[in-house]
């Protein structure tokens, strides 16, 4: 049996400005990135739309730039990248700790930074990294460009607050400074699955051990992506005990609210955001911590 | 407004290097590479296992990178470049990696032979000397519900090997 995909038609943007004028123009028109996401639920018949936008000829769209006051992802960044950069491997722990645990490195060769947030599923794992990170999304449409909160980026499952004529263009993270670490545990059924559930920390610590900023971001543990805000701001101004740890492990499990699913019942995985989350920030605060 | 749009029901014109040759056929927009892969060009040597992206029978290597054709249109690889793996062998020679898979008995059934060979091709150019965990992760995302790997890993190294001892095989000259 082959799943072969509904019709629709096809077209190449060579630019971001004419990927948002043929999103714009073109009627029920999506955006084809690596397709890793897309494509599968194009076959499953989940997606059907009517015409397709190529990005991935668009040059100088795939980049990853630390020159400035953020680390600048750019959307076609390969999911590969992220694990084989140096720069990623040793500055931003959270990224690549993440990288390496999505998929295979089949799918990692096409998947790309943008496409795996703007699918924006539960168990997508970058969401949640870039919850806790505070990342900034740069998006472009036919008015122009904006720049929103990762924390009002993530709507509902598969939605994001991107119109249908707009494309992300790159991902800004707060850029890595003495003190900060960061560490994304995830459990799953096999390795290359998605997660039971995933659990993303950064911290910011100073020179006595002191949280000055905390960022948890939580994968699978609801119907969207979403941020831990609670244990976040308690955590801020403390040193993390094993006392300290569990209560905002505690925080983090009560903010969860998982579906049961072949990947697990709900409490089962609300049990599991407790405990990787304790290990998560214990990590995150070691990095952190030995980064000074 | 230059970009070219093309109806879902068009025969869109391919042109690609495949192993080493070019070639051109046919696809409409909807058509996955696997089968321009197999029913237009011929090769079936990539093979389709699950269709749903997750066993890596139809890996292929698409501009320098193991890919799973069943998951890229074939109109995405247009003007692109293409290794299956009837382009290993050169000139009536097995490829180090198949030579591995021959020597150290690396397949059953042959399923997933050659989605793992394709996988090896790009791990191998990644990392020429790759740890027993390097490998598995490289083939993290092809299945074999065969062999329990541990004579495809044995493959791999010995691959590995041949290809550093013998640089006539690296880089480029499919
Ligand atoms: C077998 C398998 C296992 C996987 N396991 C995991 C996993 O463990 N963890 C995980 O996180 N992911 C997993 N994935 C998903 C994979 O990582 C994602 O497919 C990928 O990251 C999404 O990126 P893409 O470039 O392929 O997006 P596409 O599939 O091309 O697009 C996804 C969606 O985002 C939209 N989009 C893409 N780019 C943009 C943009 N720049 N602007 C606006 N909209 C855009 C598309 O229109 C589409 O709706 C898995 C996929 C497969 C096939
Ligand atoms: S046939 Fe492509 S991954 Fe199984
Ligand atoms: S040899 Fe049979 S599936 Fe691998």
């Amino acid at each position: 049996m082959f799943v072969i995909p509904d019709r629709f038609s096809y077209t190449v943007a060579h630019s971001v400005e004419e990927a948002v004028e043929l999103l714009h123009t073109l009627e029920d028109s999506k955006v084809l990135a690596g397709g890793q996401s897309l494509i599968p639920f194009m076959k499953l018949g989940y997606a059907s739309p009517k015409s397709l936008v190529d990005i991935n000829r668009i040059p100088n769209l795939d980049y990853l730039d630390d020159s400035g006051e953020s680390l600048k992802i750019g959307a076609l960044t390969r999911i590969s990248r992220l694990c084989d950069s140096e720069l990623v491997a040793k500055d931003y722990p959270l990224i690549h700790d993440a990288a390496l645990q999505i998929a295979d490195p089949l799918v990692r060769n096409l998947g790309t930074f943008g496409g795996n947030v703007c699918h924006a599923d539960m168990g997508d794992d970058l969401p949640a990294v870039c919850l806790a990170m505070n990342a900034e999304m740069v998006a472009s449409g036919p008015s122009g460009q904006r720049v929103l909160a990762a924390k009002d980026f993530f709507v509902d499952r598969f939605t994001t607050l991107l119109a249908s004529d707009e494309l992300l263009t790159e991902v800004r993270i707060p850029k890595n400074r003495r003190g900060c670490g960061g560490a994304y545990l995830k459990l799953e059924r096999r390795v290359g699955d998605y997660a039971i559930v995933g659990v993303a920390a950064q911290l910011e610590v100073d020179g006595d051990g002191v949280c000055r900023s905390v960022g948890i971001g939580l994968t699978s543990a609801s119907t969207k992506p979403i941020k831990a805000s609670e244990a976040e701001s308690w955590l801020v101004g403390k040193s993390l005990s094993d006392e300290v740890l569990d209560k905002a492990s505690t925080l983090a499990m009560n903010t969860s609210n998982p579906l049961s699913d072949i990947r697990g019942p709900a409490e089962y995985k609300k049990a599991m955001v407790k405990v990787l989350t304790h290990r998560a920030l214990k990590l995150a605060y070691k990095r952190a911590r030995g980064g000074l | 407004m230059t970009a070219l749009i093309y109806p879902a029901d068009a025969k869109v014109r391919l042109e690609l290097t495949v192993n080493g040759e070019r070639r051109v056929g046919e696809a409409e927009p909807r058509m996955l590479l696997v089968h321009f892969i197999r029913e237009v060009l011929g090769l079936t040597g990539t093979h389709v296992g699950c269709d749903t992206s997750n066993c890596g029978a139809c890996t292929v290597v698409l501009n320098g990178r193991a890919v799973k054709s069943c998951t890229v249109f074939a109109v995405q690889a247009n003007g692109g470049s293409l290794l299956t793996v009837e382009g290993l062998a050169r000139k009536g020679r097995l490829h180090p990696i198949q030579e591995g898979f021959w020597e150290k008995h690396g397949l059953q059934c042959g399923y997933c032979t050659p989605g793992m060979m394709m996988a090896a091709y790009d791990l191998l150019q990644k990392s020429p000397n790759p740890t027993e965990e390097e490998i598995r992760r490289g083939i993290s995302g092809n299945l074999c519900r065969c062999t329990g790997y541990v004579k495809i890993v044995e493959a791999i190294e010995y691959a590995a090997q041949k290809l550093r001892s013998d640089p006539s095989w690296r880089s480029g000259g499919d």
